[in-house]
This record gives C-alpha cells, structure tokens and sequence, in this order.
C-alpha cells in the first residue's frame, strides 16, 4: 500500500489521542495523515487501561490534567452517541478506611470543586455499604463522584478514527516513523517505513515512544518512561460485585487499585504501577498479579477469583513532572507536542484535541471550516442489544447476522464482516475483537478464534497463514509440514 | 411463527443425537435438534483419532466414524428434525426457545420437554492466571485440534503442552504425526489426568516427556511465543523457588480441563452441582425445573463418548414420556451424596416413582489417585453396593449399576465414598 507523499498535518500514533486529533482536524479543511506502527489503531496504552472516565478531582488545580478532564468529561457526553462510543455514567466512589484517608477525601472534595467538578458529596458509612454491600465493613466513608463513569478505550479510540476517515483523513498504518525531518528550524516532513510525507505540522502523540519521535526531531525536552500497570478480568457472571467504580483512597503516587465494572459488563481489578525500562514489555507476573489482587481485596475482601477469565499489562507514558506535556515545541517549528499522556487521557482526549487545533491555529495554519462534516458514525449493528423483533429484521437485510460466531458474546459474522470492512477497518483477530467483542467472553476466543481467522482471510482475500493476531510479525497458523516438503521437492 | 415439537434437544453431538434416537423410540411423535455447527456430531468431528465406541459398537472408530453411525439413523427417522447452522439465544421457563440462523432468522420454537446437550468448553488461559504477555501461539487443545484436523493448518512447529488432559494428550501425539515438535507435555498435579491408555499410547511411545508436579510461570514472546518458564510445584502446588526453567517453543497449548457448558441452564435458574459444574439432575436426567432434561458433557464430563450415548438415551426416553404424559411422579426423593475421597457423583438423587423400579448407574469421580480401595454405597447404615478396586484415579471415572431391587429400598440419604 502506498502512502500519501505531502499532507498539511501529519499525526503520529493512531491511539485515543492522535484520533481524537485527527477526528477533531477532519472538521477543517485540511490534508491530515495519520501514522502508525502498528496494523492497528489503539495498540498501546490505549488498548489496555482501567477504560475509566474520570470526574477529574485528582490532578492539581490548573494542571493540563485537571482542565482537560474536567473539560473532556463533558465533551463525551455531547459526541459519545455520535460516534457510537460506548459510555456508562455510573459514578465513582473513592473510599476510605481510615482517619487520616478521610482527611485526604476531603481534600480531594476541595480540589475536585476547585477543578470544577460537579455534584462530589462525602458520604457517610452506612449509605457507602447500602449502595455497594460487597466493600469492606472497614469503610468510613467515600467520596462520590457523579460525573465518573466506565467507557471503552479501544472503542473510543476506534470510534474516532473511524469518523476521521469518513472525513477524509488518511490513516497509514505499519507505518513507524523514522524521523520527524527540520529543515532550518522548521519541520518539512516525516519519514517513515513506507516513504516520506512532506507535511508543515507535525503533531507528536506517539504515547510510549513520544519521547524518541521528538528527540528524531532535535526536541530533547522530555523523556517517556513507562510504567506498567497489570489488570484482572473477570466473568460477567460476576459484574454485579460492585455498581460503581471502586477506587481506594489515593496516594501520592497512583490512585491505586480499583474494583470496578467494564462498560460491556464485565468485572476488574487493577492496576499497580510499576517503573520499568522496556516499552514493549507488556507482560504480567505473578507478583504483579498477586500485588493487585491483595490490592483489590482491600476495598472488596470477597473477589471471585474463579470467575477471572483473562489477564493483561498495559503502559502508562509517564514523564517526569506528571503533567501532560501539550504545547508547540520550544525548539522545532512546526512540531506540536501532545504527550506524556497518562490518566486521566482517556477522558482528557478530546479536550487535548481542541486544545492541540489552537496550537495548531497559533502556528499558523489555517483552519477553515468544511462544510461537509460528517459528525456521526454509521450506526453499527449490535445483535446481541437487539430485540428479537429487531434481530428478526437485521437478518432479513443481511443472513450474516444470522450466524452466531462468538457464542459467549452473541456475536454474528455479519458484525465482524462489518468491523472488518469499516472505514477505520479490523485487519487482525484482536482487531477484530476490539470493534466486536467476539473473542472477549468466557471461552477468550477458544472457539471463535479460528473462525475469525478464516473470515478474516476470506474478507481480506489473504491465506489463513497470513491472518495475524495483532501485532506486524503475530502470525497465528502455519501451514502443515507435509505441505512444504512436498512443494521443496517439486 | 410458531414450531411445536414434543422434545426440542439443544445440542447435536452424541448426547443430543442418541437422545433423539430414543425420544422416538418411546413415542415422542415429533423431535427436533437444534445444533450450531454446520453438521451433527459435536466435537467428534475433530476428533480423528480411534478408540471410540468400543462399549457401544464393540468396534474402534474414529470420532467422525462414531458421529456417522448416529448421523445416519438420525436422518433415517423422518420425524426427527434437525437445524443446523442454528442457535439458541434463549430458553424460557415455560419451555419456548430462541433460535436463530441465516437462512430463516429469528425462530420461535414451543417444546413440551427440553433436553440440554450444549457439551462443555476448555479452561482458558485467563482461567488459570499464567503470566506473561500475550504473543500469538498461545491456544486451547481443542481450538488448536480443530484447525489440524478440519482446517488443515497447524498452532505451531515446537510445541509445549500444560496440562495432561486426554485433549493434550491426543494433540501431543497428532502434531508428532503432523511433523511438530512436541518440547513436552506439564501437569500441575502429581497424575496424569488423563486415560492411561493415552498416556502410554500418545507420549511413551513418542518419547515425549511429562513433567508431572510441574507448571508453566511465564510465557515469553512479544508478537509470537517463543518460549516458556516452568517450574516444580510442591505438595500444595505452589511454586517451588529455584525451580525454573526455560522451553523454547513457537506454541503453547492447554489441555486444562473441561466446563460443562451451562449458559442456558443458568438463564433459568436451574439448581446446578458446584462440582460438576453442571445441573442436578435425577436418574432420568430431569434437572430441577419439571420438563427439563440434561445429558452428556454438560451435565458432567466424560471419558467416553459411549457413556455420553448412554446418557443422551436416558434423558431422551425420560423427556419422551414427560412429553406423552407418562413420566411418572417421584414419591419421595433420596439424595445421592459423594463424600469421603469420591468427588462427584451423578445423578445427584434418585427419584422413587410407584412404577417398578429400574436399576440405576451411578457415576462417580475420586477427588485423588487411590490404590487397593473399597468403593462403598450405603444409605442409612446400610450397605448397598461395595467394589473392590486396585486403582482409583480422577481422570477415570467410576461406573456402577445399582440393582432395582437396591434402588427401590432406599429412603434414605445414599451416600457414595471409599474405604481403605
């Protein structure tokens, strides 16, 4: 596949920043590629993290964290159904089991109502164990946060992407960027993988490797060290142990381990914090697991551990101060950097989106409306949310909605034929998985997987062999041995 | 619209086919079979290795070959329907189901009784909390023995396997015949889990090596595996430190054990065994809930597919006559109890009915390897049944017919256990 060989904006990192950015871009008038190493958006911090929607009573008041999760909180609300990004405003309890966390919760309240958070309320022991029975009875009250909620990451950020394409932007994908190219100062274009894009701006949201991508450009001003964070999944048998996101009283250093809902009904916990070096390192340990379920046990004792269906690490992009870093570079023109970003991201991402469009404008470039502006994805169908009237109708339109695929999710071929197909398409079981659900459930692909597989390869017109799980080289099936002797003999 | 059936079987592999077969046979005028996959026989079908239905046919078949016999009096019976490519999405209490499939849409189905042969799945990965991360190369037996055996490809050229279920076991064997390499077979417990005759028939003769007491820590690899951590385990299966070491290998199979499939069974509440992880049921493999049967997998997992068949035609002659009207009440109910080293025990009580009594097989589990035991039934003091047995091991289960004349005197609690 080849790319485009200029753009006015070039986007590096396909996550939940660089897409709320180029989603935010596709409303102007602009030429905007998007870069990405992977064969997929939303592959690194943005495909496994809590999927929280924060209320934003943590970060310190006038930090770019504070105001732009307050501010991206409430720009969810006007895009989530949109974009079809999938929401639950459930609230979040942060709780306490001692005087000196109740002293922090009220100290939370403060910055919290500081930041502007709305509706935050103490609450009192009694009503914390009416509402969620199963935390400890060590509790002395929570703080309650009705603006935070649960969302899905990977959605939300394939959800921008997708509406970014309908817009016109271009998303390269297995594209790594080799070098951001200045010229006298100024930035003239990237180069990457598959050719080089000549472009005037530069928008750095290479999450983990922000750092590298700068540094190619001459920008040293930052340094990304990632810090990992381990998660358990659990059935959603089990999704009723709490109704709200959990979170133990903060430290100084995480908000710490959480017991919470997904936004498609599952149940986890995690996650711990921990520095390391390697950005690729996502691996769990039994320590790390260990830790967070002792972790979670001290906000909800009984956790059923035998309904845990999977485990995962993700990265945090941590720097050194702790704020985001989102600001036109101090030393290469054209160069805008939007990272460093760790929680609160997710919900801040939109607000970083308006907040990189300024920066661009202050820059110089010239955003003029489009008169076009798609703002809505296509509705996606969703069998298992459907009536069976509704069911009844969707098949008659197309039979593939009729297969069941994923048994334990209620997933058609008909939906994974569209994911595969969508502007911002699945080239990848995992890809697959992430627009779907198909593969998320009980049985984690045990039965769908080869069959995701094989209508990924029918739809891509690819052999079985080349289908991969996600990442570039994750090739899942070989050929049988036999195969290949044969055909060294002919 | 509307579909009335007298038995409506949700499951198309062996269970569900012979319960089929013998819903007919006792008179249920119209049955139907909802199944899935695109044909009949359940996972048989990816199971070509031999060794089935030495009970049933006296023969040794392969798993296809097994499934074909029942296939073809299936479809010989005109009165039984079948669906394939279709599937249940709901069940409710009054006994209307849910279907679906491309070719007709949403189905809309009315049964006087329902038997449940949804089979069972393998543990996950996720299950058992293995570290590591999450390269390609990481599958269940089963998926990976479906892609050998029906698809055509293989998981992996070097290959390690935890868990010595019969699923790990047949596999280590297959993908030597396919060319790979198997590094070794890991078992967390002291014993193999599996049939001796696979151990022997599918490892020994391959001179591939079982670490028993072993477990894997950690996966390697970032975008495809390549390699494990193992370690020794002690007594309490914890990880003994010191222990580790590495095995290069592209994949990671696990034969971990086996669920029984209940999704729907719990969407109506049906009281359920925590051990066997599937519903109580009775001698006529009626669960909790009148009208509803179960048999097979996922009722309890089997060894072998013969004693599925079996099962399958209990359950269907008891629905049939639900369905007619002639499934006679339960005088009084008499629990069966599993307890001193016997770990499951199906059915799980047995109803007494006025009729004259049938005898009754019981099938039972040890919770450990025993040798030189006595396998004891009793109820109220009362010895009904004892066996002698040299060896007593979990990954085989215990078979035992109890006389009528036995079944019909007890008003007790029976309580199945071993004795040294």
């Amino acid at each position: 596949m080849t790319i485009p060989t200029k753009a006015d904006v070039v986007i590096v990192g396909g996550g939940v920043v660089g897409t709320a950015i180029a989603r935010e871009l596709s409303k102007y008038d602009v030429d905007v590629v998007l870069v990405e190493k992977e064969p997929d958006v939303a592959m690194g911090t943005s495909k496994a993290n809590s999927g929280i929607l924060h209320a934003g009573f943590d970060a310190k008041p006038g930090s770019l964290k504070a105001k732009t999760n307050v501010r991206g909180n409430k720009l969810y609300r006007e895009i989530y159904q949109d974009l079809g990004i999938d929401i639950k405003f459930i609230g979040s309890l942060v709780v306490a089991t001692s005087d000196e966390e109740m002293a922090t919760l009220n100290e939370l309240q403060v910055r919290g109502r500081e930041n502007g958070v709305p509706g935050l309320e103490i609450l009192d022991k009694e009503t914390v164990l009416k509402r969620e029975p199963n935390l400890t009875t060590n509790v002395m009250g929570a703080l309650w946060a009705p603006t935070g909620g649960v969302m899905c990451p990977f959605g939300a950020t394939i959800a921008f992407a997708d509406n970014a394409v309908v817009n016109g932007v271009k998303i390269c994908t297995e594209c790594p960027v080799e070098e951001i190219v200045v010229e006298e100062g100024k930035v003239s274009g990237v180069k990457t993988a598959k050719g080089f894009i000549a472009a005037k701006y530069v928008i750095n949201a290479a999450g983990l490797f922000a750092d590298n991508i700068s540094r190619s450009a001459g920008d040293n001003s930052f340094d990304i060290k990632p810090r990992k964070g381990e998660y358990v999944l659990f059935d959603k048998t089990v999704a009723n142990l709490v109704n709200t996101v959990i979170f133990p009283t903060p430290s100084k250093v995480s908000k710490g381990i959480l017991v919470s809902p997904t936004v498609h009904g599952n149940l986890f916990i995690g996650p711990n914090a921990q520095d390391i070096d390697d950005k690729g390192d996502m691996d769990t340990s039994p320590d790390g697991l260990q830790e967070i379920i002792a972790g979670a046990r001290k906000t909800v004792p009984n956790l059923p551990l035998h309904a845990s269906i999977t485990q995962f690490a993700g990265l945090r992009a941590a720097t050194g101060d702790g704020d985001f870093v989102i600001k036109a570079s101090d030393s290469v023109s054209g160069m805008i950097q939007a990272a460093g970003i760790q929680s609160p991201g997710l919900t801040a991402a939109p607000a970083i989106a308006e907040i990189v469009i300024g920066i661009l404008q202050e820059q110089g470039l010239i955003l003029t409306k489009k008169a076009n502006f798609n703002s809505q994805n296509r509705h996606k169908v969703k069998f298992h949310e459907l009536a069976h009237n509704e069911r009844a109708k969707v098949i008659a339109q197309n039979p593939l909605y009729g297969r069941i695929v994923c048994r334990c999710e209620t997933v058609t071929e008909g939906e994974i034929v569209d994911a595969i197909h969508a502007p911002c398409g699945a080239l990848t079981v995992d890809g697959v998985k992430r627009r779907t659900r198909a593969g998320m459930g009980r049985c984690q692909g045990g039965f769908c997987g080869p069959r995701v597989t094989a209508i990924l390869a029918r739809e891509l017109n690819i052999p079985v062999t080349e289908v991969r799980k996600d990442t570039t080289k994750s090739y899942l099936f070989f050929d049988k041995i036999t195969d290949e002797v044969q055909s060294n003999d002919e | 619209m509307m579909n009335d059936y007298d038995v409506v079987i949700i499951g198309g592999g062996p269970a569900g086919m012979a319960a089929a077969l013998s819903a007919r046979k006792t008179g249920a005028e119209k049955v139907l079979i909802i199944e899935r996959d695109r044909e009949l026989g359940g996972i048989l079908q990816q199971c070509i290795h031999n060794g089935f239905g030495l009970h049933r046919f006296k023969e040794e078949l392969t798993g296809p070959g097994y499934a074909g016999r029942y296939i073809k009096m299936v479809q010989a019976d005109p009165s039984i329907d079948v669906l394939l490519d279709t599937m249940v999405l709901d069940v409710e209490q009054d006994k209307i189901i849910y279907a679906v499939n491309p070719k007709q849409g949403m189905l809309t189905i009315q049964a006087k009784a329902v038997i449940f042969t949804m089979g069972c799945r393998e543990r996950t990965r996720g299950a058992i909390r293995i570290a590591g991360g999450r390269a390609a190369g990481v599958f269940t037996a089963g998926a990976a023995q479906r892609m050998v055996n029906m698809e055509g490809f293989l998981p992996g050229k070097k290959i390690v396997i935890l868990g010595s279920g019969d699923i790990g076991l047949i596999m280590a064997r297959r993908l030597t015949l396919e060319g790979a390499k198997v590094q070794a077979v890991l078992e967390l417990m002291p014993y193999s889990n599996g049939l001796t005759r696979n151990v022997v028939q599918c490892l020994e003769d391959f001179d591939i090596p079982l670490h028993l007491s072993h477990t894997i820590v950690k996966v390697h690899g970032k975008e495809r595996v390549t390699g494990v951590t193992c370690a020794k385990v002690d007594e309490n299966r914890a990880v003994i430190p010191g222990s580790e070491f590495d095995i290069e290998c592209d994949c990671l199979l696990l034969s971990v054990g086996l669920i029984p499939e209940n999704e729907l069974s719990r969407t109506i509440d049906l009281a359920m065994d925590s051990l066997t992880s599937g519903p109580i049921v009775d001698q006529f493999r009626q669960t909790s809930l009148p009208g509803f049967f179960a048999a097979g997998n996922v009722v309890h997992v089997h060894d072998l597919v013969d004693f599925v068949s079996q099962e399958g035609e209990i359950a269907g002659n008891a629905a049939a006559k639900y369905a007619l009207g002639q499934l006679p009440k339960a005088q009084r109910v008499v629990d069966i109890e599993a307890t001193g080293g016997v770990r499951t025990v199906v059915p799980q009580h047995l109803s007494i009915t006025p009729e004259s009594p049938e005898s009754v097989r019981l099938f039972m589990r040890v919770g450990k390897p025993e040798q030189r035991i006595t396998l004891v039934i009793e109820s109220a003091g009362k010895m009904l049944y004892t066996r002698k047995l040299a060896v007593a091991k979990p990954g085989e289960m215990i078979v035992v017919e109890l006389p009528a004349d036995k079944v019909c005197e007890c008003t007790n609690k029976i309580t199945v256990s071993l004795v040294k």
